[in-house]
């Protein structure tokens, strides 16, 4: 009995660790007041003063394009390499995952630094250097997410469809993908997030030119907190909250269980 | 021949791999070990020696080190209750002390900035409890606290995978054999956590040792972590070539801890991969 009740101690700490912050984030962004601690009404004027900022509506329409193309090009790439290092013998696979890992495992620092080194010999620092920065360090969710199940998934059954004389794209798209498709789309989601949440990289390689969310929060915190911030907090979270609900919770991830 | 082929379609992540891995790496090296001219010098990488930069390496191996302990500790037990409730319920609080990492990271260190700040939340409730203030932003402290709650859920996700996956079998097996719960804890539940203890460690240990967003924001420019030394010499300083030189002796030190992590694992049996 006690010992229940120090656990449930335990987790309402944690828990109050981890989301006192956001909370008070959520509160403040409908203060009236621009104070931290007083409570001077409701308001929404910040997500009002948020949606008529234009620099923030770049930044984020940025953010989107970049993690929506980097991980939907990512996916495109990691999928086919999934497949040929499936093909591979073992001593191939284990040398290029070895490599794969080099960016999951490397300081983001360092890669971010490294790729604007390449990057400034050859062009200039933009869109394009974020969005390859960002491909580059995808693929490995990729490759980790879609390798499992295609180790898992009958090698058998395509090969019978093959000697029934179905093409090798044919008995791809009928055998091989639907086995492989979770992975395929938690791969995706998760490049997603990776670059959605991603500041280092983006930092070295963007330019002076372009912002995502994180560098221009970065900037801007560098100047002192404005409440619209809070306001975008609230925002973003909300978002994180209802894809990942709807990820965990939702018809598909349901059907999964059921499986 | 058709195996020959399947393999052909790893051919564009070769090449891209090549390209924007391995070749930015080459570059780095490059820059570390030439002069401004383009000549071969060791002054970059041995710059490490000079007492701003190794006072700024230490700190931040000092800072790492303590963060990953703070989540560690904290983690471990957390992840025990997690793995020890009804799995109706399971899902969803393993969801709930997953989210916050799905927040984008810079709001995160907004919301401690805010928190933190002398006219902040956490002060006004000190000072109408009557307790002392807590001056802590600025300060390392502010910059350790930050990591943790930054970097806590991936320390809580690993073990707590690595304990879900124990077959209660295995502990019934040992209770059955005579052993009590503290025997059952170190004999058998820390070992087989082992891996997700050590992959934790490199998740939280390698962001936190080269961070320079969190310190440069809640340290005030006062808390001097080998990250911000690289990023003022890129960014402020323009000198590549320090900048190269410091960033290889910080890569050196990662692949260390990856090293020292998985000789570790191997010993007990545990890869961290």
């Amino acid at each position: 009995m006690i010992r229940k009740s120090v656990e449930r101690f335990y987790l309402i700490l944690i828990f109050l660790f981890l989301y006192l912050p956001i909370g008070v984030l959520i509160v403040l962004s409908f203060n009236n007041s621009k104070s931290k601690v007083h409570w001077g009404g409701f308001t929404l004027k910040w997500y009002q003063k948020l949606f008529s900022n234009s620099a923030i509506l770049e930044a984020f329409s940025t953010t989107i394009v970049i993690s929506l193309a980097s991980a939907l090009i990512a996916t495109i790439l990691g999928v086919l390499a999934a497949l040929g290092i499936d093909a591979m013998k073992k001593r191939g696979q284990a040398i290029l995952l070895g490599a794969t890992n080099i960016p999951l495992l490397n300081a983001d620092i360092v890669t971010g630094i490294s790729m604007m080194l390449l990057f400034v010999r050859f062009t200039r620092l933009g869109m394009s250097t974020v969005l390859i920065a960002h491909i580059t360090f995808n693929i490995p969710y990729v490759i980790l997410n879609v390798l499992p199940k295609l180790k898992q998934s009958s090698r058998t059954a395509y090969e019978a469809a093959l000697d029934l004389g179905a093409t090798p794209l044919y008995a791809f798209r009928k055998i091989v993908w639907p086995q492989i498709l979770p992975g395929v789309l938690s791969g995706f989601l998760m490049a997603m997030t990776m670059s959605l949440d991603d500041f280092s990289v983006t930092y070295f390689t963007k330019g002076a030119g372009i912002n995502t969310l994180s560098t221009m929060i970065y900037t801007e915190m560098r100047k002192g907190i404005r409440p619209e911030m809070y306001a975008l907090s609230t925002l973003l979270f909300l978002i994180a909250l209802g894809l990942l609900l709807f990820m965990n919770f939702g018809p598909s991830a349901q059907k999964q269980r059921q499986q | 021949m058709r195996n020959l082929k399947r393999q052909l379609l790893a051919g564009p992540y070769l090449l891209w791999m090549a390209g924007f891995i391995l070749l930015p790496l080459i570059v780095i090296l490059y820059y570390a070990f030439t002069t401004t001219g383009g000549n071969f010098t060791f002054l970059n990488v041995s710059s490490i020696t000079f007492s701003v930069h190794f006072k700024a390496l230490i700190l931040s191996l000092k800072l790492a080190l303590i963060c990953t302990l703070i989540c560690l500790v904290l983690s471990y037990p957390l992840a025990m209750i997690l793995n020890n409730m009804k799995a109706k319920s399971q899902n969803f609080i393993v969801f709930i002390f997953i989210l916050p990492m799905w927040m984008n990271f810079m709001l995160r260190i907004l919301a401690w900035r805010m928190l933190l700040s002398n006219h902040g939340v956490i002060n006004s409730l000190l000072d109408t409890i009557g307790l002392p203030r807590l001056d802590i932003l600025n300060t390392p402290t502010a910059v350790v606290f930050c990591m943790v709650y930054d970097f806590l859920p991936f320390m809580i996700l690993p073990i707590y995978n690595s304990m879900a996956r124990i077959s209660s079998d295995v502990i019934e097996a040992a209770r059955d054999l005579g052993a009590n719960s503290i025997t059952i804890f170190f004999k058998v539940i820390v070992p087989l956590t082992l891996s997700g203890v050590l992959s934790g460690i490199i998740m939280v240990f390698v962001p936190a040792l080269t961070s320079f967003a969190v310190s440069d924001l809640l340290g005030g420019g006062k808390v001097l972590l080998i990250g911000n030394v690289i990023e003022q010499a890129f960014m402020q300083e323009y000198n590549w070539n320090l900048g190269s030189g410091l960033s290889f002796v910080l890569m050196i030190f990662v692949i260390a801890s990856m090293a020292l992590m998985n000789s570790w694992g191997d010993e007990n049996g545990a890869g961290v991969w």
